[in-house]
């Protein structure tokens, strides 16, 4: 019996599909809340914003396996160049016109622009800090994301003019970033993640991971695949940043404070780290949770801590462990049980007859 | 012949301990040599000097006439040495398919961008390497597990899977560290016939190291015997067989 | 700026660098024993920190037995976190260990905003006065600390290279495996590390309350880092080196402040840590370890 494989066309046609199924029912969702519409979007805003941070942090924490702790600083970075770039067009003048169209493609230009400026630190960073492994990386890293958070505050003062408004703050950002927006760069950033994944590049990291010594040793380049995978890691981050900027309007160097980075870490590891899936899941349910249960917000920090030593101790994999969805493969496995069912069926009714 | 590997002098010093001192060896194209030894001998030493991962002290290494002083592992596997290891390094949460395409990675061209933006040189090449992965996990008869988790597979598949892993890389050079070690007498059977099958179908060198002796005096050639890190005898198995130095070594001094 | 100044400085530095110096050994010691950034350390001191404010301002206790009292609380809350989170965890990949440590760390912080509230606790200074040494004048806290931290680290010295129990810890950390099959008794002795390590953060938290007479829920995070980095300096797994390391630290913080840049102190700290990291990553007086292939 022949298993059905569907090929690649099918597949990108089924996940475009459901894609503009999904947009379709959250635009629906939010437009039909009425008051609370304003509500819901910002909160599937934030959502989208720390999708994009969770799953390109899992891609240095769960694919590379290494412990970055400084990736706020790559947002805080991302975040600073968009909302800079941004203030210098007229995208605000625009906005307030209610002409959205007019501002797409500077909030491309933005998003690209913070993307290379977080690359670049990445690369400045990763390429010393990816000398060193587990905790000295971690710490290393740490240092390099408060180096910019103390930057970002004092800069001014050595620059002699005003340029990101230190502990004051960098206000009047346009607000760009629509549930459109967001929904766009989210599903960009996870495809850019997947076809990464799925590719020579995604298997020669994976390897490193599993294995450094053996990946050395079948010819892979170790220190520039893992570079790859930070700056790459880092780029997201970025764009994360410039959609966070567009988001909020105004933004303070202490947002991006080490706690942040943690926070990030927190949805990595619990949603299994080495699994996209289950950052996408862990960042929507703890963006969402804390949202619903206003009530408890006191524990919220109090809760997440728990939640990662528990799993740490009790399902160290996470929620998914490495499980990754593919929706290909599993219209696939429903399509062979329907059909070998039937054939089930077809060869028991012949048995009968064989019988009779 | 021509030989593809020699070692002349090799010699490497850790913290005043020569740990192994005037190393010298040929191997051939088409020919199984094997590097035995009492434990600590300095067996695995050669392979990481070999490899790269040690530094020698004084001594020349060349692969096919070229030296491969201050070459690093990576560039190493470029020129064409492979190898297993003692403790198995498999890619273990990996299928077993991606831990032979991972091999293919030097000889394939297209760019990240290539891959981020999925153009035509990433299909073409995709394509080829799964099938030529797939094709060499046939001639070890591993091709039903291709989509298994390396990690999950049986132990001796586990090794067999190593070896495929490394001559993925198209080495003109295999080395074996212990292929037969944890093995049962069925399961070194038969990695004895894949041995001889590489050797048969890829036309390459094999140097082994190897504790179970009757692997050792089967298939290879030509043995060398090392020592406290210093080779006490080169010959054929029955040379060695009769060596009484070797047999000293192995059994200790005879108290007449 | 004046040469009595830069003394006056230097002195400021030796007194924060004491402090870091004593957190940096609790850091050094663990990491040399299971190969773990127990990054609760620093809220170990902060813990200790509110359990002398707690008995002075609210119970009035005489600070003697709040000094214990900080001292046995810490002690007692590092070996339970050990016991708790760390133990079963002992076979298991690093960076699980390594996580569950940040864990850990944040529920001490999170948890004492919510025990002790947010804001920040002022209370009296411990000692005060001072004295003047030709035209410098030294605080006698500033004194206290540095003497108290050197009599400590002399007396650590003499426990980890002279008793029993020392040389238990230090056959731990050369070979774990070994050391068991020598008789040692491996809970035992990480125990007694993490007592160790835990007591000193406490008598860390008594000296810098004495120097800052302020104690809120994130103080340890900052302090914590700083000291490890200062760890990191001198050589993980050293004593002398965690010395030297938190020393150097101070004194550099003081000198980057006295020149103008207080805002720039965090970035200074670790710029140095990460020069050093990448020239010598093992530290001042750090050995060097390898994979074994």
């Amino acid at each position: 019996m022949k298993k059905t494989k569907l090929s690649t066309p099918v597949r990108y046609t089924i996940n475009t599909v459901l894609t503009i199924i999904l947009w379709a029912l959250l635009t629906l969702f939010v437009s039909s809340s009425g008051l609370k519409g304003e509500y819901y979007r910002g909160i599937l805003i934030t959502i989208g914003i720390n999708i994009i941070l969770a799953t390109s942090l899992n891609v240095v924490c769960g694919y590379l396996g290494q412990l970055p702790l400084g990736h706020a600083g790559f947002m805080a970075v991302g975040a600073y160049a968009g909302a800079i770039f941004m203030k210098s067009t007229p995208a605000a003048t625009l906005l307030r016109a209610g002409n959205h169209a007019a501002v797409i493609p500077y909030i491309i230009i933005a998003v690209l622009v913070s993307a290379v400026v977080a690359g670049i630190f990445g690369l400045l960073i990763g390429i010393p800090a990816l000398r060193l492994k587990g905790d000295y990386l971690a710490i290393i890293t740490l240092g390099f994301g408060e180096i910019i958070r103390v930057v970002l505050t004092n800069i001014d003062s050595v620059l002699g003019f005003k340029f990101t408004y230190g502990a004051s703050g960098l206000a009047r950002i346009p607000k760009f970033t629509s549930l459109n927006v967001i929904f766009v760069f989210t599903v960009i950033c996870l495809f850019l993640i997947h076809v990464f994944m799925k590719s020579r590049h995604g298997r020669a990291v994976l390897s490193i991971r599993d294995n450094e010594i053996a990946a050395e040793s079948v010819g892979i380049n170790t220190t520039f695949y893992k570079t790859a995978a930070f700056v790459f890691s880092a780029m997201l981050a970025g764009i994360a940043g410039c959609l966070y900027a567009g988001y909020i309007g105004s933004l303070y160097p202490s947002t991006f404070k080490f706690m942040k980075s943690i926070e990030i870490l927190v949805m990595v590891v619990l949603g299994g780290m080495g699994s996209m899936l289950g950052s996408v899941i862990s960042a929507i349910v703890l963006t969402a949770l804390p949202e619903l249960l206003r009530s408890f917000s006191d524990y919220r920090m109090v809760v997440y801590s728990l939640a990662l030593v528990l799993m740490m101790l009790f399902r160290p994999k996470g929620l998914m462990g490495t499980y990754d969805f593919s929706m290909g493969n599993t219209i696939e496995k429903i399509i062979n049980r329907i059909r070998g069912g039937r054939r089930k069926a077809d060869t028991a009714d012949t048995g009968k007859e064989v019988q009779g | 012949m021509s030989n593809v590997l020699k070692c002349e002098h090799l010699r490497v010093v850790f913290g005043g301990l020569a740990a192994v001192s005037d190393f010298n060896i040929e191997v051939n194209e088409n020919e199984i040599v094997g590097l035995i030894g009492p434990n600590g001998a300095g067996k695995t030493t050669v392979f990481n000097l070999l490899t790269g991962v040690y530094t020698p002290t004084s001594g020349v290494i060349t692969l096919c006439e070229k030296d491969l002083a201050g070459m690093s592992t990576v560039a190493r596997n470029h020129e064409g040495i492979a190898r297993t290891f003692q403790n198995i390094r498999l890619f273990k949460d990996m299928s077993v398919l991606d831990n032979v395409m991972n091999s293919f990675n030097t000889r394939m061209h297209y760019s990240i961008a290539e891959a981020l933006l999925r153009l035509p040189r990433y299909w073409k090449e995709e394509k080829a390497a799964k099938k030529r992965a797939l094709d060499l996990l046939k001639v070890f008869n591993m091709q039903d597990q291709a989509d298994e988790i390396a990690g999950n597979l049986p132990y001796g598949s586990q090794r067999r899977l190593e070896i495929i892993r490394a001559l993925a890389t198209s080495p003109k050079l295999l080395l074996l560290d212990e292929p037969a070690a944890g093995m049962n007498p069925a399961e070194t059977e038969n990695l004895m016939e894949t041995i001889g099958k590489i050797r048969d179908s890829f036309h390459i060198a094999i140097l082994l190291i190897e504790h179970d002796m009757s692997l050792v005096m089967g298939i290879c050639e030509k043995i060398t015997v090392l020592n406290f890190g210093e080779v006490i005898a080169q010959g054929t198995p029955e040379e060695i067989q009769k060596n009484p130095v070797v047999i000293e070594a192995y059994l200790g001094k005879r108290r007449d | 700026m004046t040469f009595s100044l830069l003394i006056a400085q230097l002195i400021n530095g030796l007194q924060t660098g004491s402090v870091y110096a004593l957190v940096a050994l609790g850091y050094s010691m663990v990491y040399g024993i299971i190969k773990l950034l127990n990054f609760a350390h620093g809220d170990i001191i902060m813990v200790g920190a509110y359990m002398v404010y707690y008995a002075i301002a609210s119970f009035a206790l005489p600070p003697v037995v709040a000094i214990i009292l900080a001292i046995g609380v810490s002690t007692l809350l590092g070996v339970t976190v050990e016991k708790v989170a760390y133990t079963p965890l002992r076979s298991a990949p690093r960076l699980s260990l390594l996580i569950t440590a940040i864990g850990v760390s944040f529920l001490l912080e999170n948890g004492a905003q919510l025990v002790f509230g947010a804001d920040q606790k002022s209370m009296d200074p411990l000692i005060t006065g001072s004295v003047m040494f030709g035209r410098v004048n030294v605080s006698y806290t500033a004194i206290v600390t540095i003497v108290v931290s050197l009599i400590i680290m002399i007396l650590l010295w003499f426990v980890v290279n002279k008793t029993k129990a020392g040389k238990a810890m230090r056959a731990v950390s050369e070979d774990m495996g070994a050391a068991q099959l020598m008789g040692i008794s491996l809970n035992r002795t990480i125990s007694m590390t993490f007592a160790i390590g835990s007591a000193l953060a406490g008598i860390g938290s008594v000296l810098y309350l004495a120097a800052y007479t302020q104690a809120s829920p994130t103080m340890g995070s900052m302090l914590g880092i700083k000291a490890f980095v200062a760890a990191v300096l001198g050589g993980i797994g050293s004593i002398p080196g965690a010395m030297i390391g938190g020393f150097t630290i101070g004194v550099l913080e003081a000198l980057v402040a006295a020149a103008g840049f207080s805002m720039w102190k965090d970035a200074a700290v670790f710029l140095v840590l990460i020069i050093v990291l990448l020239f010598k990553p093992t530290g001042f007086l750090g050995k060097k370890m390898q994979e074994k292939v």
